[in-house]
């Protein structure tokens, strides 16, 4: 984006349909993202932080209101073209690490480049350098469920950013996961916010993962409560 | 071919649900191939038994002849038209005279037809030379096993046999068995005897008569056949042509029946599939693959089932039907003892046509069960999937 946003959301409200009526996710949300950031959506649950970043990752779409991502804005857009910015542009990191259970740690972390149809060789380059990223190089050949909690998310953590994708959306990454495992991630994905200058938006409520993020934005039952900037991104710091 | 190696790899990496439904599978494709060749080896065999031993390539009738008129065969006999005579003197055809009468063995009375054959004949496959050599006072007789069961006669039994001449007169003589032969045609066999052409002329004084001429397999009919009417071999057939074809509708009733299950299996595995994956096709979705890219893995996965149910039927289906095949399979009982034209053993008929036409309608029922299901996922909203929920939007 030309003024340096990744996201941009103006008034966004999402609503559900529950019984006759609607249930309100996210109440009139206006926020705007940088290309590096490594910003929360904090708050308890039922706050709209899942909703609100399955939105802003094209899984889901915005009842009012505007969502751009990526210069791409998702309302009215069909199906396939959510699906193509996912595959090309967004990486995804699941609390429950949703892994596919009959593929191997490399083939999962291939996964996203088959889909981008890459080369054979650039594939299996990508796939071993995002697997020295996470630590999991002697794991290549093992099975999901042959993996501890912590070792499925760093597979997790690799098979999102294998493709280098200019955002990185992860719901509560640490939820599953003990004190050590949850810094190793978090550091794992610091590292890589600071080395390949990827935004990382995450939702969490996990007070260890707090400590790391460059800014926290509080919502509370759908709306965006306050915002906290602990640091400019690392990328920024650089300029 | 992505979709192509990811579906096989989700296949393989379910392991043993896999290959359950592949075994089912599998033997569907196997009892379908089976069953039609063993209906198919059925009437082949039928027809080839009654080509053999009693139709050969056709027949020229006397003008009056009627086999389902036994009452009009006294007039039914005459000489033959000279086309029909000279395809007689050269062995291409075989005159048989037809004359109604009675049996007594161990004095019962049993009515028979007496049809008169040249012994030395070589258009139909019946043991007539065994009257050649007959040194015997009697009237040497050929006759079917089903028949000597019934008469209780055994080789060289005698029994009396009477008879009605061109005149109106009774007569009758001692027969004796020559010959039991084992036919598997009881057209030929249940009711009547056969007897040397030549003595039965004489026997009922037509000379040089016949009610019919068998023409034997690969001579073609004669144009010109004077006022004998030629009867070619699907007419002489028809009534058997007429039967299979009603047989065929429960073939396919069975045949329906098979696919069915094979459907059924392939159906129930992708719709629990769809539903016990649900969380997998949120996360295909979330990486960036289409509803369409989901529905069509899905779709060749099903597909998928069927080539390797095929593999595994030609594993351990081939060499079994080619076996069965090769060896035929024992029927427990005489079927000619129930009216049956049908070989002791059934060889099943596996033509290209069965296996081509089968494997290509399983694979196609198959991908076309397993896309009905999968066309789900294309109203499935990715969120929802993700959460294990997989409702519609």
């Amino acid at each position: 984006m030309d003024n340096g946003h990744i996201v941009e959301i103006h008034n966004l409200v999402k609503r559900f349909p529950v019984g006759n009526g609607f249930f309100t996710a996210l109440q009139d949300v206006t926020l705007a993202m940088a290309t590096g950031e490594f910003t929360g959506l904090v708050g308890p649950s039922g706050s709209g932080k899942t909703t609100l970043l399955n939105i802003m990752g094209g899984l889901d779409i915005p009842t009012e209101g505007s969502v751009t991502v990526l210069d791409l804005p998702l309302k009215g857009q069909n199906h396939k073209t959510l699906a193509n910015l996912r595959r090309d542009s967004i990486g995804f990191i699941f609390q429950t690490y949703n892994l596919l259970p009959v593929y191997s740690v490399f083939e999962n972390i291939e996964f996203p480049l088959l889909l981008l149809d890459m080369p054979v060789d650039d594939r299996k380059r990508a796939v071993n350098e995002a697997m020295e990223w996470v630590g999991l190089s002697d794991k290549a050949e093992s099975r999901p469920a042959q993996l501890s909690g912590g070792e499925s998310q760093r597979v997790a953590i690799a098979r999102a950013i294998v493709k280098r994708p200019r955002l990185v959306i992860a719901d509560e990454p640490t939820a599953n996961l003990d004190a050590a495992n949850s810094h190793n991630v978090m550091g794992i994905l610091a590292k890589l916010n600071r080395e390949l200058s990827t935004t990382f938006i995450f939702a969490t409520h996990d007070e260890k993962v707090m400590g790391y993020l460059s800014r926290i934005v509080h919502l509370v039952d759908g709306k965006l409560d306050r915002e906290e900037i602990i640091a400019s991104p690392p990328h920024l710091q650089e300029k | 071919m992505l979709m192509l190696k990811l579906a096989l790899k989700n296949l393989l990496g379910a392991g043993m649900r896999t290959w359950l439904n592949v075994f089912v599978t599998s033997l569907s494709f196997f009892a379908i191939i089976f069953m039609t060749g063993l209906y198919k080896g059925i009437i082949e065999s039928a027809k080839r038994i009654r080509m053999d031993t009693e139709v050969a390539g056709g027949a020229y009738w006397h003008p009056r002849y009627d086999p389902k008129d036994p009452l009009a065969w006294d007039e039914s006999h005459g000489p033959l038209p000279a086309p029909i005579a000279r395809q007689v003197a050269v062995g291409e055809s075989m005159p048989v005279l037809v004359v109604q009468g009675a049996m007594y063995p161990a004095g019962r009375m049993s009515p028979v037809v007496i049809k008169g054959l040249p012994p030395e004949q070589r258009v139909v496959d019946l043991p007539s030379y065994t009257l050649q050599g007959y040194g015997g006072t009697a009237l040497p007789v050929l006759l079917g096993g089903a028949m000597a069961r019934s008469t209780r006669l055994r080789e060289h039994d005698t029994f009396t046999l009477r008879w009605r001449d061109a005149h109106g007169t009774y007569d009758a003589r001692e027969a004796e068995v020559v010959t039991i032969m084992q036919v598997e045609n009881m057209l030929v066999d249940k009711g009547q005897i056969w007897v040397p052409l030549e003595h039965l002329r004489r026997m009922v004084d037509m000379p040089a008569e016949a009610t019919f001429a068998i023409v034997g397999q690969g001579v073609p009919l004669l144009a010109e056949t004077g006022d004998w009417r030629a009867r070619d071999v699907n007419y002489l057939l028809k009534d058997y042509i007429a039967m299979a074809k009603s047989k065929e509708s429960s073939a396919r009733i069975l045949y329906f029946i098979l696919l069915t299950m094979a459907g059924l299996g392939i159906f129930n595995s992708q719709v629990l599939s769809i539903f016990r994956r649900r969380k997998e096709i949120g996360t295909l979705m979330a990486l960036g693959m289409s509803r369409g890219r989901v529905v069509g893995l899905f779709t060749v996965e099903g597909g998928l089932h069927s080539v390797l149910a095929m593999a595994l039927g030609v594993a351990y289906g081939a060499p079994l039907l080619i076996l069965i095949a090769v060896k035929g399979m024992p029927l427990p009982y005489n079927p000619a003892d129930f009216g049956l034209v049908i070989g002791q053993r059934l060889f099943p008929v596996y033509g290209p046509g069965l296996i081509l036409g089968t494997t290509l309608l399983v694979a196609a029922l198959v991908t076309v069960v397993s896309y009905i299901p999968a066309r789900k996922i294309s109203t499935m909203k990715p969120t929802e999937a993700l959460s294990g929920r997989g409702t519609q939007g």
